[in-house]
């Protein structure tokens, strides 16, 4: 791809999600977990996925990488990644696409390594498809360790995953991700289940690693600090929508859509006044089974009026360049 | 590991040890005399009394456990009480013929059951799938002597396609002699690994591990036997360790049925008889024989599973 690059195709996203919308059928109904969602990931920058728990952040990492759950259908849309449709992908092109131009890093690394298999030969194993000698594949297996800052780095290669921690088996799901050379990273809540200061560290990592190798990553998250250091871009997803999108700076110092307020006034990095509990947004989130008709944020709204439950909002064009689905944001309201 | 081996070895003598004890009790509370039995219902009262003095009988029973143990420790487990001859060579004699069974019968069992159960994890609510399940239980409800009855009546009595009787002379010939008896014994536990291999497939199928490895690309096959099997496999593994000692116990049925020679069928003729130092050296030889069995198959969870090796 980048041998081709010209003027243009730089300013081309490595992938673009058009319209896309996925549902899991369950035994007690199909659940609309993803609607209509337009995205786009530009080359070698961060794009940011935030939204509470529930809201098809992890559905959509997954699609990207066409490891969704086996009752899990893609109901329309694309995913554009250069000539590939990635929602329509089958078995044998989806192999051939990961652990070369994408790659994920998982949410929990105290499961996501095989426990019954050295680090070293995990790093051997996906580097199958390179043909160079197991010493060379061994070194390039210490090499990235030592990208991730993985002290004496040789000799975690005859480590069993359970004899690091937890932040040493995140670093090396990273290297192993980065040993890949994907286009592509994936990252879904890579930092949750790390106590804080690993949380920093993790970030601070991977960016410095994203802007040596220059791929583009998702990341997911839903703590919007971790976000605002890592991210170029932001899309705010609610109720398996998006809902505002756009620059990471636009976003965090002018959120136009009232979910992205919520979420800012939750974040107690952000939080000024001293309280008790930890503010959180009221009310739960829709059935995804019978999405709302209207806005799905409706009736978590403080500014909710009549036409948010007869109309659906599209994206509006935002203040700050951004995009924003929701009525306040429509410029014929403001003429109104 | 060479810790955790050693632990597990020390265990391993108290429970033998353990179990000796408990068998010299239980001996005394079954029903008849060993002296008795030797000398006939003619003796006399005194010659009775002298016999049971010359093996011990009079002694406290503590004694009586103490003695075992010490003589147990010199090799030595005692005369037959018909001809005399050292208990501990008479076992020796017939252990291998139960050995090759019981060896034979846990080979193709978990072959097959590893390999069925996998396919039907693999293949799971297909029509193979459901019958694999249905063939298993059923397996697993037959008990090994009804299994071995039928299949003398069937492949050597309607068919004549194999022997029915003893061990054979020679290789071959000892080998088909061994096909029936080892089909019998082996075919319920091909039911119990497959279930149990199916069931933790299933679950390990589903481990975050194993999407990471498909996140990396890796062939399907590959996934399969080292991301899934390898950890699937472990309950198995545990279940044919402790199994064995059931394998013993469906070999003493099978040994009287096909007529063949062995620990079963020498256990059965020395129980009948009320021959006291064989029923004990033969049940001290087989206990041992299973915590052995069950001491192996912990040390292959061990070398397989790296997270084993430091507990305890
Ligand atoms: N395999 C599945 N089957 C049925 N529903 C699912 C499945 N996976 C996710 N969901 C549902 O889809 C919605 C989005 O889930 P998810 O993408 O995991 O959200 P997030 O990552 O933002 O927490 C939730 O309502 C969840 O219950
Ligand atoms: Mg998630």
């Amino acid at each position: 791809m980048a041998t081709h690059a010209t003027a243009t195709a730089t300013e081309e996203p490595l992938v673009a999600v058009e319209g896309l919308s996925v549902d899991f059928d369950t035994p007690r109904g199909t659940i609309q977990a993803l609607r209509d969602i337009d995205l786009t990931v530009p080359k070698g920058k961060v794009l940011g996925i935030v939204g509470e728990s529930g809201c098809g952040k992890s559905t959509l990492a997954y699609s990207l990488i066409g490891l969704l759950a086996e009752n899990a259908r893609v109901a329309g849309g694309a995913i554009r990644m250069g000539e590939h449709d990635l929602a329509r992908l089958g078995a044998a092109g989806w192999r051939d696409l990961r652990g070369t131009r994408v790659a994920m890093i998982f949410q929990d690394p105290m499961t996501a390594l095989n426990p019954v298999t050295t680090i070293g030969q995990q790093m051997l194993d996906i580097q199958y498809r390179d043909r160079i000698s197991r010493s060379e594949k061994r070194a390039r297996a210490v090499e990235f360790l030592e990208q991730v800052q993985i002290p004496d780095a040789a000799s975690k290669l005859d480590a069993y995953p359970h004899q690091l921690s937890g932040g040493m088996r995140q670093r090396v799901c990273i290297a192993m991700a980065l040993l890949t050379q994907p286009d592509l990273l994936i990252a879904d809540e890579p930092t949750t289940a790390l106590d804080a200061t690993l949380e920093m560290q993790i970030v601070a990592l991977l960016r410095e690693l994203q802007q040596k190798f220059g791929c583009s990553v998702v990341f997911v998250s839903h703590h919007l600090g971790t976000v605002a250091e890592l991210c170029d871009d932001v899309a705010v997803m609610y109720a398996g929508e998006v809902v505002e999108r756009g620059s990471a700076r636009s976003l965090f110092h002018d959120p136009q859509h009232p979910y992205t307020q919520a979420l800012l006034d939750c974040d107690p990095a952000r939080i000024k006044i001293a309280t008790r509990t930890l503010p959180t947004i009221p009310g739960t989130l829709p059935d995804l089974r019978q999405p709302p008709r209207g806005c799905a944020f409706r009736a978590r709204c403080p500014h909710a009026w009549g036409r948010c439950e007869r109309e659906h909002p599209p994206l509006y064009p935002g203040a700050a360049g951004q995009r924003v689905r929701c009525h306040l944001s429509d410029p014929a309201e403001d003429a109104a | 590991m060479l810790f955790y081996t050693a632990q597990r070895l020390v265990l391993s003598v108290v429970i033998v040890m353990v179990a000796v004890s408990i068998l010299t009790l239980m001996l005394h509370v079954v029903p008849g005399d060993p002296a008795v039995m030797i000398l006939g219902p003619r003796a006399t009262p005194e010659l009775i009394e002298r016999t049971r003095e010359a093996m011990g009988l009079d002694r406290p029973l503590p004694v009586q456990v103490a003695m075992f143990f010490a003589n147990i420790l010199r090799g030595d487990l005692g005369q037959d009480v018909f001809t005399g001859r050292a208990v501990s060579q008479i076992v020796l004699e017939q252990l291998p013929y139960t050995m090759i069974l019981i060896s034979v019968a846990i080979l193709w069992s978990a072959a097959c059951g590893i390999a069925l159960g996998a396919y039907s994890a693999l293949r799971r609510n297909t029509w193979l799938d459901t019958l694999s399940g249905v063939v298993s239980v059923g397996t697993i409800s037959i008990p090994a002597f009804v299994m071995a009855l039928y299949s003398v009546l069937i492949f050597a009595v309607w068919l004549g396609w194999l022997p029915a009787i003893g061990a054979g002379d020679g290789f071959w010939d000892g080998i088909t002699h061994l096909i029936l008896p080892a089909f019998a014994i082996g075919v319920a536990w091909v039911g119990y690994v497959s279930r149990i291999v199916r069931a933790s497939m299933l679950e390990v199928m589903t481990q975050p591990h194993v999407r990471m490895a498909r996140a990396f690309g890796l062939p399907e096959r590959r996934i399969t036997r080292s991301h899934i099997l390898k950890i699937a496999v472990l309950p198995a593994v545990t279940l044919i360790g402790t199994g064995v000692a059931h394998l013993f116990s469906a070999a003493v049925f099978v040994e009287v049925i096909f007529a063949r020679p062995g620990i079963g069928a020498l256990l059965v003729g020395a129980v009948n008889e009320r021959n006291y130092p064989i029923v004990l050296g033969a049940v001290l030889i087989t206990t041992g024989i299973i915590v052995l069995a069950t001491l192996i198959s912990d040390l292959v969870v061990a070398l397989l599973d790296p997270r084993q090796r430091e507990e305890f």
